[in-house]
């Protein structure tokens, strides 16, 4: 947990950012007993435009609240993309909504860079509004930083008992996802542009 | 006393520090608040809101914050234990009844959510500039008792202390939080209730007949009673004498406000809650409070990588000023560093603690995010030289 310890999840105001950073950090501290602190960033921005939430992870108290260099980034809308994309860390990871974000050349060096659907998956689920947890569910198979039980818990522990099921089958759908996507490997530069092409 | 357990919810919670301090409002026996929601502490009261019919509780908005200020005093007389949430241009409109709460000696405790200043300045983003507008900003002499938690859980734990303070004391008791406790989430472990300590209201056992509203106990406090019990209460901002009435006279000015000084000067070592860390033998102190404190902890961390001899003093209670802590350590030392998000205030009363001792170095900061560490570590590294 030590080497890759921050996360900011980013998108449009109404995807479930701060939802999704909520479940990370719960997971972790709550469920894992570790330590989490979670910022979210207010400002005019958080009115519609980009949306942000950070979350610190580590086996000791957090001392500086902020991020400013992710080591996972996790992105759902392209404004996202743009503005988070060059703080990332060289060498972390990438997670985008492939067929929200295009990728335009990646400015921090040896980027990890995982594709997943979220929105198509969790139309087929039944409802759009749970993309943000098939992005949770991903994040959680492709860095293997909190365990699938802990991260499963935080969900259901997070949404209203009406929406539980769909909630953990997004969860579920996103995390399978992301364990098939780890086997094939990151996608390379060139299945960036095959990426963008299903938008 | 222990909490109501109607209002503690036991567990280990996910919350940021504005919704920690509402539970601690609770779990400490609160069952009114009165605000006019303002970024960044709306989430208090939100939650108060939300929370309140389950526990028997009342929350009004208000047209303004000079309407919720005097409204939760009403409810203090009337027998509650009240509260309200404000940040820097709300704060200012309540200056004229913190006085009133001070005079008039109404326990009530008042939840600042610091931003940006002065006037509108920066809504959404902190600052910790309101720290000598908590201590002077009515008029008139006076003492207040203000905490500064540094995280979620000192939200829940120091807003408990501070109605705590507010019935020990019958002052109006302020917890001083910077946007960025109030809105970071971290783990908040809520106790169970018969573990949190309750200071209760310390109602009169007196008949009505032998009853003054203002005749000391032995800590210089008086005792209270309720509104619609039968008792003569007659409360005002005018000076008055120990039952209540107006008495308008130098020799009554000099007892009534001395006093209101002393109840909580002479109790200052009990009151100031502070944490210390490697100041003996340091060569350099910084002392800091809130969110500060938390950057302030990484700047020494690698001050001491590198050698230095640096010890933190971190400033639970802000006021009363813990002036015998600091003026023991001023001899000791090289110097103190104090970084805050203002630019100079807290530093002024360590300066004149300090009493030309040894060095006091001010790392100022204009607000709207946290210092630099470097910026800390730079000073350490300056004064240590």
């Amino acid at each position: 947990m030590q080497s890759l310890n921050e996360i900011r999840v980013a998108g449009f105001g109404g995807q479930g950012v701060i939802l999704s950073a909520i479940v990370i950090g719960k997971a972790a501290s709550i469920v894992e007993g570790n330590f989490a602190t979670m910022t979210q960033n207010f400002g005019p921005e958080a009115r519609g435009g980009a949306c942000s939430a950070q979350v610190i992870l580590s086996n000791s108290p957090v001392l500086y609240p902020y991020v400013t260099h992710p080591d996972v980034l996790v992105v759902m809308s392209q404004e996202a993309y743009l503005r988070f994309a060059p703080e990332l860390k060289p060498g972390g990871i990438l997670l985008i909504e492939q067929d929200l974000v295009r990728i335009k050349g990646l400015s921090p060096a040896e980027t990890r860079v995982y594709g997943i659907p979220a929105t198509r998956i969790a139309e087929q689920i039944g409802k759009r509004m749970v993309l943000n947890v098939v992005m949770t569910g991903f994040f959680g198979a492709i860095t293997g930083l909190i365990s699938r039980e802990a991260l499963r818990k935080a969900v259901e522990d997070s949404v209203p008992s009406s929406f539980r099921e769909l909630n953990l089958k997004a969860f579920d759908s996103g995390y399978d996802y992301g364990l098939q996507h780890l086997e094939s490997g990151a996608l390379e530069a060139s299945e960036f542009e095959e990426v963008t092409v299903r938008e | 006393m222990h909490a109501d357990p109607q209002g503690v919810l036991t567990g280990a919670h996910f919350l940021d520090g504005d919704h920690a301090a509402c539970e601690g409002a609770i779990a400490a026996g609160a069952r009114f608040a009165a605000g006019y929601p303002i970024t960044p502490s709306t989430e208090v009261v939100e939650r108060f809101a939300m929370r309140a019919p389950t526990v028997g509780g009342t929350f009004i908005q208000m047209e303004d914050e000079l309407a919720a200020s005097i409204t939760i005093q009403g409810a203090v007389w009337g027998g509650v234990k009240a509260f309200t949430v404000t940040s820097g241009p709300g704060f200012s409109l309540m200056m004229e009844h913190i006085g009133y709460a001070a005079m008039t000696e109404t326990p009530c405790v008042f939840i600042n959510v610091q931003r940006g200043g002065p006037s509108t300045g920066l809504p959404t983003l902190p600052a910790q500039a309101d720290m000598m507008q908590v201590r002077w900003g009515s008029h008139g002499d006076y003492e207040i008792i203000a905490l500064c938690p540094n995280s979620p859980q000192e939200c829940f734990d120091l807003t408990i202390k501070a109605f705590n303070f507010s019935e020990q004391y019958r002052v109006p008791v302020f917890v001083m939080l910077d946007e960025v406790v109030g809105h970071m989430t971290e783990k908040v472990i809520i106790p169970p209730a018969e573990e949190i300590e309750i200071e209760p209201r310390h109602f009169t056992k007196k008949a009505p007949k032998d009853f003054r509203l203002y005749e000391p106990e032995a800590n210089q406090v008086p005792d209270m009673v309720k509104a619609g019990d039968g008792y003569n209460i007659h409360v005002t901002g005018l000076t008055h004498d120990q039952r209540g009435y107006p008495d308008m006279t130098p020799p009554m000015q000099d007892v009534l406000v001395k006093r209101l000084q002393s109840k909580i000067l002479d109790n200052a070592d009990k009151i100031c809650l502070f944490e210390k860390e490697n100041v003996e033998g340091a060569d350099v102190v910084v002392v800091s409070y809130g969110i500060t404190s938390r950057v302030a902890q990484r700047a020494v961390d690698q001050a001491r990588e590198k050698g230095v001899k640096v010890g933190k003093l971190r400033l639970i209670t802000a006021w009363p000023f813990p002036e015998r802590v600091i003026s023991e350590i001023a001899p000791t030392i090289k110097g103190f560093v104090v970084p805050e998000l203002n630019l100079g205030q807290m530093v002024r009363e360590v300066e004149r603690c300090a009493g030309g001792k040894t060095r006091t170095v001010r790392v100022s900061h204009a607000g709207g995010t946290v210092h630099n560490p470097e910026s800390i570590l730079n000073a350490i590294l300056e004064v240590a030289r």
